[in-house]
């Protein structure tokens, strides 16, 4: 048994019925295709998505209000939760804190309006996260103090109502009616896990509870983000907070009436959605592979009817069963095995399409084509043709000399 | 003691067809000594077929004892036998049974690439098809050659291997009578020039009578004539 002559032989066999290995081929192309771009992309999305989590700050921490479904009435966060978390002596892990409210508004400037999403902020705010100017300066403050009108512009806001995204300082817009002279403009962020952070405007914290968004009690806050001193300060920083609320909030133990999520827990949330999608989106895909394997199964079985006779002569000269047996296989096992290699480039390109598309449609999405994941898909497929060529190459191997030799 | 090459004693062989059994062979004894040619001879139903599978080693005998080139091998396993044939019968059929893909060379290998023997194999099927006289047709595939240069290649493909016994089941069945002739007398020439054993099996009496021997089956058991 040679297995350099064995290869030939499949070749040539494989070549002789170009149309039927060719369509049996294309089974397998699609399944490992299917395989390969869904696996890479579903990486690349991972990866996208993890990006931009970690782009909002590894120190950062997010107190809402509620916690499980069980806990009643829970109650709001407030400024007070908030100015206690800033105490060094309860909180000494804290770095910033920056309660926010937030809500839907109509914005407007002259005949052009468009509906954004408004933030009421602290001064600390740009300190916590971060934001940048593009020109003008932050709400300080005195702007809080004085419950001032004034508002910093996303720049897509900027875009809509302006037609351009500088020089806009000392204009003046309205937000549901009211009249506001705009300060700055906030420099560009794109999209994150927070949604488009461009398409907002920010106020004054004060400005937002006593005018745009009021809420009850009137020192309700929607959301506390927090900054630790650090990414390795971030658990004492939740312990700390955890206590403090507790405390004000007079909780039962174990009845927790907000929730505290780290960036850690998004990362672990996001990793398990996109986890789990690419999993599912590749069972799917996989049982197109599998619908080709069957169809490998499906030409074997017709090859070994057609040549009984054949196998009856090679039986005759000498063949052993292991030596038909290997014969077929290894005919199966190359149709599957060209079928891999096309379709792993076809993946390849169509995840490569895909990332292109999304990148000119501004959402950066790079497939990652793994190794294993070329790997698997080679091992998958070859597996498959091995698995569906077993039985049809068994066949062969065990049909009587004297039988297949008298088959018309 | 005679130097047989092939020797049967008592050979039965029943087939089961559902509740019926079918008494192919009854208790049949042939010896055929080295260097013979033979022909059996016999009508449809008589065993004849039978016998020939299992001298050629494709079956075995329900009962009785069968030696080939003095190995008893009625008792061999599947892959036991077909190392057997590999390296002891030639076989040419009536049909050549030739691989159509592949070319006059390729089928003449054939045979070496069950048997393990990778040395000298081109020269070897280069050489079997030099004794038949197909020397310019090596690169031929079985559809570019005629009846008769197909069943050349069939015999050079049984006697690349140097076997014990060429089995010729009606070598000349699917040919015309010049061709059919030419094929017999190669077959001899080749029994004169190296002293194969050939045993033909035919219905033509006009190929029995040019062997030395026939041998008449009928109902499963030899029937003497003198």
């Amino acid at each position: 048994m040679n297995i350099g002559q064995s290869f030939i032989e499949a070749l040539e066999s494989v070549s002789s019925n170009k149309m039927r290995s060719g369509l049996t081929i294309i089974g397998i192309v699609i399944g490992v295709a299917a395989v390969i771009a869904i696996i890479s992309l579903g990486r690349g999305a991972e990866g996208t998505i993890i990006g931009s989590i970690q782009g909002i700050g590894t120190n950062l921490i997010f107190v809402f209000r509620g916690g499980s479904e069980e806990v009643l009435n829970p109650k709001p966060l407030t400024l007070g939760d908030a100015a206690a978390m800033s105490d060094i002596f309860q909180a000494p892990s804290v770095a910033g804190v920056a309660p926010i409210l937030q809500g839907d508004v109509k914005v407007s400037m002259g005949g052009e309006s468009t509906n954004t999403r408004i933030v009421g902020v602290t001064p600390d705010y740009g300190m916590v996260r971060n934001s940048k100017m593009a020109e003008g300066e932050f709400i300080n403050e005195e702007h809080v103090l004085g419950q001032a009108s004034v508002v910093l512009l996303g720049t897509e806001v900027a875009q809509d109502l302006f037609d351009r995204k500088e020089g806009l300082v000392g204009e003046t817009i309205r937000i549901d009616g009211r009249p506001f002279r705009v300060i700055g403009v906030l420099e560009s962020k794109g999209g994150s896990s927070f949604g488009n952070e461009d398409d907002q405007v920010m106020v004054p914290l004060s400005t937002a509870q006593t005018r745009l968004l009021r809420r009850s009690p009137s020192d309700r806050v929607d959301t506390i983000i927090v900054q630790a001193f650090d990414s390795k300060a971030v658990p004492q920083a939740s312990e700390e907070i955890s206590f403090i609320l507790r405390t004000r909030h007079r909780t039962d133990i174990g009845a927790d009436d907000f929730s505290i999520l780290t960036q850690q827990d998004f990362l672990d949330t996001a990793q398990t959605i996109t986890g789990v999608l690419t999993i599912f989106l590749g069972g799917i895909a996989a049982i197109s592979l599998l619908v080709g394997g069957i169809g490998i199964m499906n030409i074997m079985l017709v090859s070994v009817t057609e040549r009984t006779r054949e196998i009856g002569l090679r039986k005759a000269l000498g063949a052993r069963r292991i030596d038909i047996l290997f014969q077929f296989l290894t005919e199966s096992a190359l149709l599957s095995m060209i079928g891999g290699i096309i379709g792993i480039g076809l993946g390849a390109l169509i995840s490569l399409t895909v990332g292109r598309i999304a990148a000119a449609s501004d959402t950066p999405l790079t497939p990652s084509i793994g190794l294993d994941t070329v790997l698997l898909a080679t091992l998958f497929s070859a597996a498959v043709g091995l698995f569906f060529g077993l039985y049809p190459a068994n066949r062969a191997s065990s049909l009587e000399p004297v039988e297949a030799l008298r088959y018309e | 003691m005679d130097d047989w090459v092939i020797e049967a004693k008592d050979l039965t062989k029943v087939y089961k067809m559902g509740e019926i059994e079918v008494h192919a062979l009854r208790g049949l004894s042939v010896q055929i000594a080295r260097g013979e040619i033979v022909s059996i001879m016999g009508p449809s139903g008589s065993g004849k077929s039978t016998l020939m599978n299992i001298i050629g080693c494709l079956d075995r005998p329900t009962g009785g004892e069968y030696f080939l080139d003095r190995e008893r091998v009625s008792d061999l396993k599947d892959d036991q036998l077909a190392s057997i044939r590999n390296q002891k019968v030639g076989f040419v059929f009536q049909t050549f049974n030739l691989l159509p893909r592949a070319t006059a060379l390729s089928n003449v290998e054939l045979p070496m690439r069950y048997s393990g023997n990778k040395k000298n194999r081109k020269k070897r099927a280069l050489s079997a098809l030099e004794a038949v006289g197909l020397s310019d047709r090596v690169r031929h595939r079985p559809n570019e050659l005629s009846g008769g240069q197909q069943q050349r290649v069939a015999i050079a493909r049984a006697l690349v291997n140097e076997p014990a016994i060429i089995l010729a089941d009606e070598p000349t069945g699917n040919l015309d009578t010049s061709s059919g002739d030419e094929i017999m007398e190669l077959l001899l020439s080749l029994n004169q020039d190296h002293g194969t054993t050939l045993v033909i099996v035919t219905h033509d009496p006009e190929i029995a009578s040019q062997t030395g021997r026939v041998i008449h089956i009928l109902d499963g058991v030899v029937e003497e004539k003198a």
